[in-house]
């Protein structure tokens, strides 16, 4: 049987946390309030999940140095670090 | 026995969801070897998207409907791994199918989150394309704020997190999909200050022959009733957002009684205000384009969605290429596993579907058709836009520049508008903005019907999931023996 | 019946949109026949590029600077609908085989007064910071520019109907009116045009169209794919190729070449090309087009390997045998005009064609000959009509 830790430590930007394992990128930044982590190109608007199961492409994120990562339907794993437009 | 040969197959399913699930499972225990290659990282697919198993390894399926129904497709599905018989492929998307020159289909994958794919290509004789679909959007003022969500990615993340993406929440579009979801959200601790259906119920009264027909989902309908009474959720028909406000976030939203037509009756305009989370659902769009890149024939559905053509053992026009679920006309879940079972029979020994299988196919879609008529996208939909209102969120294409191009510069289709606009030019391709770009476009504007030709044109997406040039640049020929 | 006018126009993609802007300007009644929409066809799926530096010496060469002189100078004030960018174009060499090219190709150009300069790698470094470090010389082409090609056809087209032009789409030009020898207009879908000057600007249909006449204009699909990557930051900030794309633009083989081209976008895509081969109108996916031009790019531009494709589309470039344009009065069926055969260089060569043919249109002589692409160099020879039922989607 899996012997995934409950709790993961994960890095919002600057920030390190520890959250609840089993969750999307997009999930555990809202769990912190987090509601948007991408600015548009053209008018700087703020943008976060919208369709939830990666049709969108809004929901776009840096994840562990990989840019334009789907929050939605990446699984947020141990010492990931997750960066993008948001105030952690 | 060379390893192109390990990954060739007799069959390979495209989705491991309703429609696909029974496909691979009824084609494996047929002595058919197959191959099922699946977005997600565990079976399911949306509709049965639930916990990673690796946290909760036995689901009770609650808040799931047709749970029993998964639980003894995924038995006999690993059963048929346990065999041999079934090679999986989660986290597996496919960007292109091509054709040998012998007919067989080669199939083209890229992971659908980090880098590493086990196999690039899979080669497989037939092919069942379960690809499911996603949420029917239409832009409205203020939905490009965060906190605006599709309905079903609200569903998708409470079944996925079991949490909430937020704690007040707004539910509009139409159709029987947005009870489940106020539903699921008000079992898991969420508020759901309103239901807003744009469609009158009486629209059901001409299609209760066909609803009756259809027992199940009438007992659906008493449970949801049920929540709904428990929770104090407000279902309001003949009602939409008109628009959504907040600055950085959603916070709250504009209702208004809608005529038959759907445009806003003067005077019944209302604030809903603390509302964190705006949930939109106006049908479904079935993810057809590999299918149409294979050459299926397509026409246009009751729910105006482009849909593809099968026979009685869902077969298309394309020899080896067969379909289920929402790809041949959205109509739930039940009906996407019986398809899939006659799909994956049929692909496996050109097994044909029994009569009272047939009878049961029939009664959903007739169900489904209802289902459709009674709600329908309102026709006066676009009225609510302002020029400044974003209708390609990736582009950033705001109504101002379609009307302009349509009415001055001639783009009188989706194609051409593309071409002048960028509309449906970015990151989704025109998943989310299509078929509303399809209405809009349409030179005979006052019908609003996406023509088939718009959406024809749209569903053409040679690359059907994005995948690096590193990865291109390492592709196997597409002709075995120039390998 | 349909109003006569001086000149009907066959074909609505960036060259027919030229001339009747043009004509219009010339007091000319137009009216232009389409029949898909605007810029459905070739115009819409290629770069949108005006390009001096991928020209060999001769008669192109000369168009090609009066067409640059025509967008900056007739159309200029028109420059911001079509996104109008003198972005500039990098020929990069990466062998030494390729550097001796270069050295020919730019001074052979730099004596024809094409702006061009050779620059070493820490100045093409300047240039492009990350281009591969295979990169053994480069050549700066700041004439180099680029337009969004579709745009240029709607508001050129706009233009020309606030001018009095008719546009007609979804209208298909089935055959001509004669009168004798003459062409004296167009029978179509929607019924006959009457004009006494007919212009043949159906791109890479247009053999089908001289067919119609039983003229022989030998031009060709020549396919070519172009990919699109996912929007990223400014990386690449010119038109870039290699040295051997010059090198597969005058080569006539039919078989599959490919040649990097890599270009950074207002959009923030990057685009890659380019392939080309002739297979008529297939509308296939070629798996070894896509490979070797991904490999290519990457080999260009390193960090390419990692960077996501969202879409890619196709054209058909309208190939001529002897790689010059056919412009001009058809002698062989008086009255029939020709604008075609541009390859690759359509979008550049618009502008200029539309001037020139609209001065020839209107009895005037051209300020530059249109001698060397005249349609009659094909002879007399007519072939069987062979009309492709290829939709233009």
């Amino acid at each position: 049987m899996s012997t995934t830790p409950k709790r993961i430590n994960v890095r919002l930007n600057a920030r390190a946390i520890e959250t609840a394992a089993g969750q999307s990128v997009g999930a555990v930044l809202m769990s912190e309030g987090i509601m948007a982590w991408r600015t548009t190109r053209k008018e700087g608007k703020p943008r976060g999940l919208f369709c939830g199961i990666g049709a969108c492409y809004d929901c776009l994120i840096t994840v562990n140095g990989q840019p334009n990562q789907r929050a939605c339907i990446v699984e947020a794993c141990d010492s990931m670090s997750i960066e993008g437009d948001f105030d952690a | 026995m060379s390893s192109q040969d390990k990954l060739s197959f007799d069959v390979a399913v495209i989705g491991a969801g309703p429609a696909g699930l029974a496909a691979a499972v009824a084609a494996a225990e047929r002595g058919a070897r197959v191959a099922v290659l699946d977005a997600g990282a565990q079976p399911g697919g949306q509709f049965w998207r639930h916990r990673p198993e690796t946290m909760v390894p036995d689901p009770d399926g609650h808040g799931h409907h047709g749970w029993k129904t998964y639980l003894d497709l995924r038995a006999r599905f690993e059963t048929a791994r346990s065999a041999g018989q079934l090679h999986y492929l989660p986290n597996t998307q496919v960007w292109m199918v091509e054709r040998e020159d012998a007919g067989r289909f080669v199939l083209r994958l890229t992971p659908t989150t980090g880098t590493e794919i086990a196999q690039a290509t899979v080669r497989a004789d037939k092919l069942v394309s379960c690809t499911g679909g996603y949420d029917r959007q239409l832009p409205l003022p203020g939905w490009d704020l965060p906190g605006v969500m599709a309905a079903g990615g609200i569903q998708s993340f409470i079944k996925a997190n079991g949490t909430l993406p937020g704690t007040r929440f707004v539910i509009a579009g139409t159709g029987p999909f947005l009870l489940p979801v106020a539903a699921n959200i008000a079992e898991a601790g969420g508020t759901v200050v309103a239901v807003c259906e744009s469609a009158s119920l009486a629209n059901w009264l001409p299609h209760l022959g066909a609803a009756s027909g259809v027992p199940g989902k009438a007992l659906e309908g008493a449970e949801y009733a049920g929540v709904f009474a428990n929770h104090r959720i407000r279902y309001r028909t003949r009602t939409v957002v008109t628009e959504v406000l907040g600055v950085s976030c959603a916070n709250a939203v504009r209702i208004a009684k809608v005529d038959a037509h759907g445009a806003v009756i003067a005077g019944s305009e209302q604030l809903l205000e603390d509302v964190d989370v705006v949930g939109f659902g106006w049908g479904f769009t079935p993810q057809v384009e590999l299918a149409v890149s294979l050459g299926a024939e397509t026409r246009i559905d009751a729910d105006g969605s482009l849909v593809c053509v099968v026979d009685g053992q869902q077969a298309t026009n394309v020899a080896g290429l067969y379909l289920a679920g929402e790809v041949t006309g959205v109509g739930g879940a039940v009906l996407a596993v019986a398809e899939g079972l006659v799909a994956g029979a049929a692909a496996a020994t050109g097994e044909a579907p029994s009569a009272g299988t047939n009878r049961q196919i029939r009664r959903h879609r007739r169900f489904a058709k209802a289902m459709h008529l009674a709600h329908p996208v309102p026709e006066k939909w676009d009225k609510l836009l302002t020029d400044d209102t974003v209708v390609c969120r990736c582009e950033e294409v705001n109504h101002g520049r379609i009307v302009e191009a349509r009415d001055t510069l001639g783009a009188t289709d989706a194609r051409t508008m593309k071409s002048f606009t960028r509309t449906g030019m970015g990151w989704c391709q025109g998943k989310v903005c299509g078929f509303a770009v399809s209405c809009l476009s349409s030179k005979d504007h006052a019908d609003n019907q996406a023509t088939h030709a718009s959406l024809s044109a749209l569903a053409k997406r040679p690359v059907a999931a994005p995948l690096t040039l590193g990865e291109i640049s390492t592709l196997d020929s597409r002709r075995p023996h120039d390998t | 019946m349909n109003a006569p006018s001086d000149v009907i126009v066959i074909g609505a993609g960036v060259i027919g949109a030229a001339i009747a802007y043009f004509a219009t300007k010339q007091g000319l009644s137009v009216t232009v026949l389409e029949r898909g929409l605007p810029a459905s066809g070739t115009s819409s799926a290629c770069e949108g590029n005006i390009l001096v530096s991928d020209k060999e010496l001769g008669p192109e060469l000369e168009l090609t600077k009066f067409s640059l002189d025509t967008w900056r100078g007739d159309l200029t004030e028109h420059a911001k609908h079509w996104e109008f960018e003198s972005k500039g174009g990098i020929i990069v060499a990466s062998r030494e085989s390729s550097m001796a090219s270069l050295d020919r190709l730019t001074q052979a150009q730099a004596e024809h007064g094409i702006d061009v300069e050779r620059v070493d790698i820490p100045r093409l470094r300047e240039f492009e910071p990350n281009i591969s470090p295979n990169a053994l010389g480069a050549a700066w082409y700041p004439d180099d520019c680029q337009v969004q090609p579709m745009l240029v056809a709607g508001h050129l087209l706009k233009l020309a109907r606030a001018a009095g032009a008719k546009v007609l789409t979804h209208t298909m030009a089935t055959g001509f009116l004669r009168q004798g020898d003459a062409v004296n207009g167009v029978k179509t879908s929607r019924g006959d045009f009457h004009a006494p000057a007919v212009v043949n600007a159906a791109g890479s249909w247009s053999e089908d169209i001289a067919a119609l006449a039983g003229v022989n204009v030998p031009v060709k699909p020549r396919k070519g794919f172009v990919m699109v990557t996912e929007p990223l930051p400014p990386m690449v900030h010119h038109k870039v190729y290699a040295a051997e794309y010059v090198d597969n633009v005058g080569s006539s083989e039919a078989g599959l070449q490919s040649s990097p081209v890599v270009e950074g976008t207002p959009a923030g895509s990057i685009l890659i090309g380019s392939s080309r081969e002739r297979i008529g109108f297939d509308r296939s996916v070629n798996t070894d087009a896509l490979r070797q031009m991904a490999a290519n790019a990457i080999a260009l531009f390193p960090f390419l390997k990692t960077t996501r494709i969202i879409r890619h589309y196709h054209g058909f470039r309208p190939y001529c045998p002897d790689h010059l344009p056919v412009i001009g009065h058809d002698p062989r069926a008086p009255g029939l005009w020709h604008a075609s055969g541009y390859e690759g260089a359509g979008i550049g060569l618009s502008a200029g064609t539309g001037k020139l043919l609209a001065q020839a249109l209107a009895g005037l002589t051209p300020d530059m000959s249109l001698a060397p692409f005249a349609p009659e160099r094909f002879g007399e020879f007519t072939p069987a009509p062979n009309i492709h039922q290829e939709s233009a989607a």
